[in-house]
């Protein structure tokens, strides 16, 4: 990569050999101080503009169902079973029972012990089973027992990845090892798809968030995901923002698409479509398909059901009338 | 209810948002306007009307009274007759009253929205989210002063000045009123304000919160009319002091027509802000600043980034992400949620863009828009990017209040700020890097009265606002503001 | 009267540092309070005051750049070197406006500590009238007052030191640059005045001093497009002056420091900053505040 790689707005030609910027932890280093800064204020604003849009009608029951679509079925507690997978899984291929209308989920989202039993109960639909890996949630392992993880999940048959970033090496800038991880494990993935997750809320700046996106984006990533859902913030609209301008930003200079998933918090219908004005307005509508934009959740699928119902039938809808799984 | 559930296109995604109006229902329109004298609504002595229209159909919405010299007259009385109480009253009673009216404000802002988007075909998006919520914030601001004048730095005994004529334009009626009519009752002035001709419909509805807050009588008189009201309430010899946004060409004519009769006076005029850009800027949120300097409120605002200062090394960089911005925004029914940009206020106005949109290609500079389609009736311009401008062309010296930017480019710091320094205007100014002591270089050097750093177009009632050079004289907001109605120290 | 011959000074204008005579090769004769010949003075003309508003643009930048510490020090040392020539102050101001010598002498020691008062407000006034604003946002606010430009003024035709310095003195102690018309009768101590400026480490072309008539000046410098404001106190009395010169004023929004009523009395203690704040101009700077 010439000097101008780390040209200050990563214009299309001005990254065309992402190779060379990896190439050492100096070239690395030195490409991902380039990238443009965040002004986070600037960015907040911007996101609570896009939080204003009025989504209604026909629009929104667009948004509804495919917010089912996009979203990642999980759970991931100590006290999982293969009972609560089970009934996970049914959930997430019929959310809605007795209305054909009604999408599958994208995936279920589980540890690698539960991969087996979860792609026995999705078996025959379009549901993908996912499963974390790399010492999730806190990624403080050797890379061996890493790779035996994401090992363990894909040969349980698990079809996504979802891995943490060593937060530690990243924060201590010592970003080589962080992207280094990132390959041994997509390496190890073999056709699985690699979403990796930055944990954003340990981040602490956006100018972090949008550094990370790149490394995970070069280190092969299909997608980057927010959060595990198990540290004290979670997925934000402003984070969001960042990450859709770094994988629009990437594909303009590589060609290479990656996606973006959102995961932790997200448990009402207005908050996902929020999400979706997002990707809409950011990255653009070639984003809005469930193999580019995703919702790690579980409470979330059941409030938008109950949305769906009320747009359905006109009535607000009880909690009674939706499936707990 | 419709059940029309649609399961996703996951191949060709599209995803049109649905119209989702504001209800027009939700604001009042009258048939017809008297003017606001006295604490009442009078008919106007001469019995003459003019139409106010609603620019984003061009539909009539209201025959609204236009004041005569003999009306003025009546207004500039009652406000004498009301300073006589109104400047004795306690300041913290003063303050209440203004307290009132901004609750009533906030009581009544959905309405006021409403009928602002209306009157002026600005987006509901923006008289709901800034126009109304800084209108209340106003009041309440200048509200605590009241009493605590004494403390404001200006001696201890500052005194009102008496009868403030006040002449607002159509861009921000409301806010516009708000800026003009809180510091002057706050400072215990009493007001004759005119709205401007296109939009008065926002200030004839303040007159009846005034009625509602119970404000004494002849507090706020609203004389409606155009440009001879206008000349009547400045020549009026029982006005104290005058305060004037709007055009640099009516400013100057007013700052003549005042020359030696003693009168005070402030001028908020026009502006034709450089917006910097530079190469370590934080881009997605520069982005966003320029968007909001010149397309927010159709470009209808003095201090609109309208010269676009781009380092020549991100220039091509910067365009790109401009373009790809500006497909992202929506263009129709101000009362429509997601609408971005609405109307433009007036045929007159449009044909001035018009007219400088035609001279910026004629001169060869070249012009682009994205694809936007224009409602049919009603008066529309689409968002227009103007790339290879020179210092010399005219899109880059004359104010086009529409929503048309001017890109320039520089080389380096000195030369940014010479450029953006080259016009006789002096309003604001923006500056975009990530370097602190580059920032406040440049805010150091900018001749302007409002240097936004990588932000742009903020407003809040505790920041001065006002022009250096032909920008106009005085300061709106904040302490700074109070001087323009108060008499101090040797005045006193 | 035997004895020497006095060596007479000749009484030049005073533009960007250095004393060029009038362009126009005119002279008027100036005479003492009692009509006795003093001298003759340049007598400016309009191309003159062309030159000086050329002269003071270009002192500008390097003025209001200089730190308020800085402009303050500059401003004592002109007291100081006014201190150093009072006896011929007084001598030039009993000349100009007889009265007696303690008057005379108490208006140059004034016209000193003017300076001295003056200095002090430099690096004072953007603390006074500058704030921190509290936004309803996430931003840091802040307003300072800055120089309005080139500033024209019309000196007070009584007072030919001490008035001459009340004026100046608040109009350049921000960083604003000045071209100021002399009192018409009584210009002569304005011209040792600035020889003390030239010697003085006040720029060239901060201070430009103009000998002659702010009724034929006057216009010049109203109408001039490059000039931010102007000070017609030496104007007071002369209504139809005055108001000639707040409409040629308008066409570029000079900010017009209007003439009093009369002549007021210099030696009161100026009432604070005002004069200063009457040729400043409020900047106002926002900056996010984030991570």
């Amino acid at each position: 990569m010439s000097s101008s790689a780390v040209a200050p707005f990563v214009a299309p030609d001005a990254i065309g050999d992402l190779a060379a910027a990896t190439a050492s932890d100096s070239a690395l280093r030195r490409f991902l101080h380039g990238l443009p800064g965040v002004d986070q204020v600037g960015a907040e604003a911007r996101a609570a503009g896009l939080a204003t849009r009025s989504i209604k009608k026909d629009a929104k029951r667009w948004a509804l169902d495919m917010i089912v679509a996009m979203t990642d079925l999980t759970t991931l507690e100590g006290a999982d079973t293969p009972g609560k997978v089970r009934a996970m899984s049914a959930k997430a291929v019929q959310p809605e029972p007795g209305d054909p209308t009604c999408p599958s989920v994208a995936a279920v989202c589980v540890y690698p012990d539960l991969v087996a039993v979860a792609k026995r109960a999705v078996a025959g639909s379009s549901v993908a089973v996912a499963s974390v890996a790399t010492a999730f949630p806190s990624g403080r392992a050797s890379l061996e027992v890493k790779l035996a993880d994401v090992a363990s999940a894909v040969d349980a048959g698990a079809d996504e990845v979802d891995m943490v970033i060593d937060r530690g090496a990243f924060l201590a800038g010592r970003y080589s090892v962080v992207l280094e991880e990132i390959r041994a494990v997509k390496q190890a993935c073999g056709r699985a798809h690699l979403k990796v997750i930055l944990e954003t809320g340990e981040l602490a700046t956006l100018d972090n968030v949008r550094r990370a996106s790149w490394l995970a984006m070069a280190g092969g990533a299909d997608f980057i995901k927010t959060s595990t859902g198990k540290a004290a913030q979670s997925a934000t609209p402003p984070v969001t923002l960042v990450m859709l301008e770094a994988v629009r930003d990437f594909a303009e200079a590589t060609g290479t698409v990656v996606g973006v998933k959102v995961a932790g918090g997200i448990r009402t219908s207005k908050e996902a479509v929020r999400y979706l004005v997002l990707v809409h307005e950011t990255a653009g509508v070639e984003w809005l398909r469930p193999d580019r934009f995703r919702f790690g959740a579980s409470s979330l699928l059941n409030d938008v059901l109950m949305q769906r119902a009320f747009q359905r039938t006109g009535r607000y809808h009880s909690a009674d009338r939706v499936t707990l799984d | 209810m419709a059940v029309t559930t649609q399961v996703p296109d996951l191949v060709t995604p599209t995803w049109d948002y649905a119209p989702a109006p504001e209800a027009r229902t939700l604001a009042t329109i009258e048939a017809s306007y008297d003017l606001f004298i006295g604490g009442d609504f009078v008919a106007p002595i001469d019995g003459r009307r003019f139409t106010t229209v609603d620019p984003s159909t061009g539909e009539p919405l209201a025959e609204v009274a236009e004041a005569g010299a003999a009306d003025v007259d009546k207004a500039v009385r009652a406000a004498r007759r009301a300073f006589i109480r109104w400047s004795k009253l306690p300041g913290a009673e003063r303050g209440k009253y203004l307290f009132r009216i901004a609750r009533l404000l906030q009581e009544r802002s959905r309405e006021l929205a409403v009928l602002e988007s209306i009157d002026n075909g600005k987006p509901i998006r923006e008289t709901r989210d800034v126009d109304l919520p800084l209108v209340a914030a106003h009041f309440f601001h200048h509200a605590g002063w009241a009493d605590k004048l004494a403390w404001a730095g200006y001696g201890p005994d500052p005194q009102p000045l008496g009868v403030a004529g006040q002449i607002i334009p159509w861009n921000f009626p409301l806010l516009m009123l708000a800026w003009k009519i809180a510091p002057a009752l706050a400072c215990g002035n009493t007001v004759v304000l005119k709205p401007a001709e296109t939009t008065p419909l926002t200030a004839l509805a303040f007159a009846d919160i005034c009625r509602q807050a119970e404000l004494p009588a002849g507090v706020v008189n609203i004389v409606t009319g155009a440009g001879e009201t206008g000349r009547a309430l400045v020549e009026h010899p029982g006005v104290d002091k005058v305060a004037f946004t709007g055009s640099t060409e009516v400013g100057r004519s007013i700052q003549r027509a005042l020359a030696g009769t003693g009168k005070r006076l402030t001028l908020e005029l026009g502006g034709k802000a450089a917006n910097v850009i530079f190469d370590d800027a934080p881009v997605d949120q520069a982005i966003e600043g320029i968007v909001n300097g010149i397309f927010f409120n159709q470009g209808h605002v003095c201090c609109a980034g309208s010269r676009l200062l781009v380092q020549e090394s991100v220039h091509d960089a910067v365009v790109a992400r401009l373009k790809r911005r500006l497909r992202t925004l929506r263009l129709g029914d101000p009362l429509d949620k997601n609408t971005d940009i609405g109307a433009i206020n007036s045929a007159e106005q449009l044909d001035r863009i018009t007219a400088l949109v035609d001279a910026g290609q004629a001169e060869g500079a070249v012009m682009w828009q994205p694809e936007c389609r224009l409602p049919e009736r009603g008066w529309w311009h689409a968002p227009t990017v103007f790339t290879g401008v020179a210092q010399s062309h005219r899109i880059a010296r004359e104010e086009i209040f529409g929503p048309v930017v001017s890109v320039l480019t520089f080389r380096t710091p000195s030369e940014a700020v010479a450029k953006a320094n080259n016009t006789p205007y002096g309003l604001s100014a923006g500056v975009w890097t990530e370097k602190g002591s580059r920032i406040l270089w440049m805010a150091q050097r900018l001749r302007a009265g409002v240097v936004w750093a990588n932000t742009f177009n903020r407003f809040d009632p505790a920041s001065p606002f006002g022009g250096y050079k032909e920008s106009g004289f005085g300061r709106e907001g904040g302490r700074h503001g109070l001087a323009a109605y108060l008499r101090t120290g040797a005045d006193a | 009267m035997a004895g020497r011959l006095d060596v007479r000074k000749t009484y030049k204008l005073y533009i960007g540092g250095a004393f060029p005579r009038s362009e126009s090769g005119r002279s008027y004769a100036v005479a003492d309070s009692r009509g006795r010949f003093l001298a003759n003075a340049s007598h400016a003309s309009r191309k003159d005051a062309r030159d000086a508003v050329v002269a003071a643009r270009k002192a500008f930048d390097g003025w209001s750049g200089a730190t308020a510490y800085n402009r303050g020090q500059v401003l004592y040392r002109v007291a100081e070197l006014m201190e150093g020539r009072r006896d011929q102050f007084v001598e030039e101001v009993l000349a100009a406006e007889g009265g007696g010598r303690a008057k005379a002498t108490a208006a140059v020691d004034a016209a000193i500590d003017r300076w001295v008062w003056y200095a002090g407000w430099t690096d004072k006034v953007a603390q006074v009238a500058g704030s921190a604003n509290p936004v309803a946002g996430p931003y840091f606010n802040f307003s300072t007052p800055e120089p309005t430009g080139v500033v024209a003024a019309l000196a007070p035709q009584s007072s030919s030191l001490l008035g001459l310095v009340s004026v100046v003195a608040p109009i350049v102690c921000v960083g604003n640059t000045v071209v100021v018309v002399t009192s018409a009768d009584r210009p002569l101590p304005a011209v040792t005045l600035s020889e003390v400026l030239a010697t003085s480490d006040v720029p060239g072309g901060v201070v430009n001093v103009l000998t002659g008539h702010a009724a034929e000046l006057g216009p010049w410098l109203a109408d001039h497009l490059d000039v931010n404001a102007i000070d017609l106190t030496g104007a007071a009395g002369d209504t139809d002056l005055a108001v000639d010169l707040e409409v040629r004023a308008a066409e570029n929004t000079k900010r017009v420091l209007r003439s009093p009523a009369a002549e007021p009395d210099w030696t009161a203690t100026p009432d604070g900053p005002r004069r200063i704040l009457a040729f400043c101009e409020t900047k106002t700077v926002w900056h996010p505040m984030g991570v």
